[in-house]
């Protein structure tokens, strides 16, 4: 099987890939979300414990 | 025994309030003839169409009057710190919790069944049906309020909890709406709806033993 | 609690606690994290390209390798959140009530993922992008059943209090679900739609088979990462001020 009559999906592709895109999209977020939001929360607890510390 | 009493006091005070505010009462059941009413206005008057949509209709309108008039459950007791007192007694939370749901059917469940035949006439539901309707209406009014009472008592602290109290609520009322309004369909076709009553009547059943217990801890966590 | 073996509470109060509980999380990510892209890797290889082309549906069954995991996942979620919440309810474990909450956004993820990719299965096979079939609307109740467990966590200030409404929540849903998905059921035989015969095949090809249960196996252990991800966001948040959280920045600075 080639690569393009992969991708071709036998004519469904208008309706496999999307329905892959937004599981990956789906599944991407839900980790990267809170990824991110401890990463800036860690952040701004270290300013404050630093600037506690400077006082 | 001092539990019964208790109960029975709860039923009473409430109804005695409730009493008192008479024009109060006749929202719930002037909202379901006016949500029953803008029916034929948007889809227009064909007597066939209206009739086929009959039982979904008032079922729905029902359902959104039950909604409306849960906010009244206990709100006024959080405000006036009658429901910290109920909490602090020595009796069951859940029985009282009980009382007050039964007392708030009885307010705002029971005259949706008076005003049920009215409503049916305008939408020309089929006289064979208007039996079944009213058992429907019996059996999952006090399921409506006592589904509902869980949610109020979730939200009851919050200051905008109106929106929420509907997330929450309708997806619970679903089971409720299918079989009250598919008896009364079958009822208008001149089928038998045993099935139906008879999972309402279980449903109304092991709600009473079931609802009082997460409604009174949701309260407690409320208050606190 | 004399009933539980003495070990097995040890290793409980040893592992709800905070920052054990961090620690162990970002050990067994990595891992984790392994293990999800080699069974998803095999999954994909296997439904998209190994799997015959179905004879009735053609290539557009090849939804179903993400379409039913996701319908499992988000149903055995709910359940894990109600079992959380039972937990969260008897014992006070500060960690249930972490992990009942940071559950609810990835179920919620899940139960829109099936309701999408039925909806695009749908549409070659009936015509439409919606019709209401059984399962697709006991799936879209799901949802709502998960937003507002969403939302009203959201709207509780004392996050301790929102907890628990959200616990109680979870138990009255769960044994809802049983009561809605036979209603649902029941009321789609009454009304009866476009038949869906073509969807509701038991007998499945052992080729289509094994990657739908690898993908399967795949989800739960996204869901495991992605759990400990929201779970170590969460903790962080509550215990802003706590002595472990303080260490922890030390460490990081």
């Amino acid at each position: 099987m080639s690569w393009e009559s992969f991708l071709y999906m036998g004519g469904y592709a208008v309706y496999v890939w999307p329905a892959y895109g937004v599981t990956a999209c789906v599944l991407v977020v839900n980790i990267v979300l809170p990824v991110l939001q401890r990463k800036q929360l860690l952040r701004e607890l270290t300013i404050k414990q630093k600037r506690s510390q400077a006082r | 025994m001092p539990i019964i009493r208790a109960f029975w006091a709860i039923i009473r005070r409430d109804l005695l309030l409730a009493f008192r505010r008479r024009a109060e009462m006749a929202n719930p059941l002037f909202f379901f003839v006016l949500v029953v009413t803008l029916f034929p206005l948007a889809v227009g008057a064909q007597p066939n169409l209206l009739r086929a949509m009959a039982p979904g209709v008032i079922w729905v309108s029902a359902l959104l009057a039950a909604l409306l008039s849960l906010d009244g459950l206990f709100r006024s007791d959080f405000d006036d710190g009658s429901l910290e007192q109920m909490l602090l007694s020595p009796h069951a939370l859940s029985i009282l919790v009980l009382g007050k749901i039964i007392a708030h059917w009885l307010v705002t469940g029971l005259p949706l069944l008076l005003i049920a035949p009215l409503l049916a006439v305008f939408l020309g539901l089929p006289e064979q049906a208007m039996g079944t309707l009213w058992l429907t209406l019996i059996l999952a009014t006090p399921l409506l309020s006592l589904i509902g009472a869980i949610g109020v008592a979730l939200t009851v602290g919050l200051r905008r909890g109106g929106m929420l109290l509907s997330l929450l609520v309708l997806p619970l009322y679903v089971p409720v709406l299918i079989f009250a309004s598919g008896a009364v369909d079958r009822a208008a076709s001149g089928l038998p709806v045993g099935a139906q009553l008879n999972i309402l009547l279980a449903m109304l059943l092991s709600a009473l033993v079931l609802v009082p217990l997460p409604t009174a801890a949701a309260l407690k966590m409320s208050v606190n | 609690m004399s009933w539980i073996p003495a070990p097995v509470s040890r290793f409980f109060h040893r592992t709800s606690s905070p920052p054990y509980f961090y620690a162990l999380a970002d050990r067994f990510i990595p891992w984790l994290t392994i293990i999800f892209l080699l069974l998803l890797g095999a999954g994909l290889y296997g439904g998209l390209y190994l799997a015959p082309t179905d004879y009735q549906q053609g290539d557009s069954y090849r939804i179903i390798y993400i379409h039913v995991p996701a319908a499992w996942m988000s149903l055995f979620i709910y359940v894990l959140m109600a079992i959380m919440g039972g937990i969260a309810l008897i014992w006070r474990m500060k960690l249930a009530e972490v992990m009942l909450i940071s559950s609810a956004p990835i179920g919620a993820g899940f139960t829109f993922v099936a309701l999408v990719t039925g909806s695009l299965w749908g549409k070659p096979m009936w015509g439409t992008w919606w019709v209401w079939d059984a399962r697709l609307t006991s799936e879209l109740i799901l949802l709502f059943l998960y937003l507002g467990v969403i939302s009203l966590y959201g709207a509780i200030e004392e996050k301790r209090a929102a907890a628990r409404a959200v616990s109680i929540l979870a138990l009255v849903g769960v044994v809802n679900i049983p009561i809605i998905h036979y209603s649902v059921q029941w009321w789609n035989t009454l009304h009866q739609g476009p038949t869906v015969s073509k969807m509701d095949k038991p007998s499945i090809h052992v080729s289509m088979l094994v990657p739908l249960l690898l993908m399967a196996v795949a989800f739960k252990f996204y869901y495991l990462i992605a759990v400990l991800q929201a779970a170590k966001l969460e903790l962080l948040k509550r215990e802003t001020t706590s002595q472990w959280v303080k260490a922890l920045l030390e460490k990081q600075a």
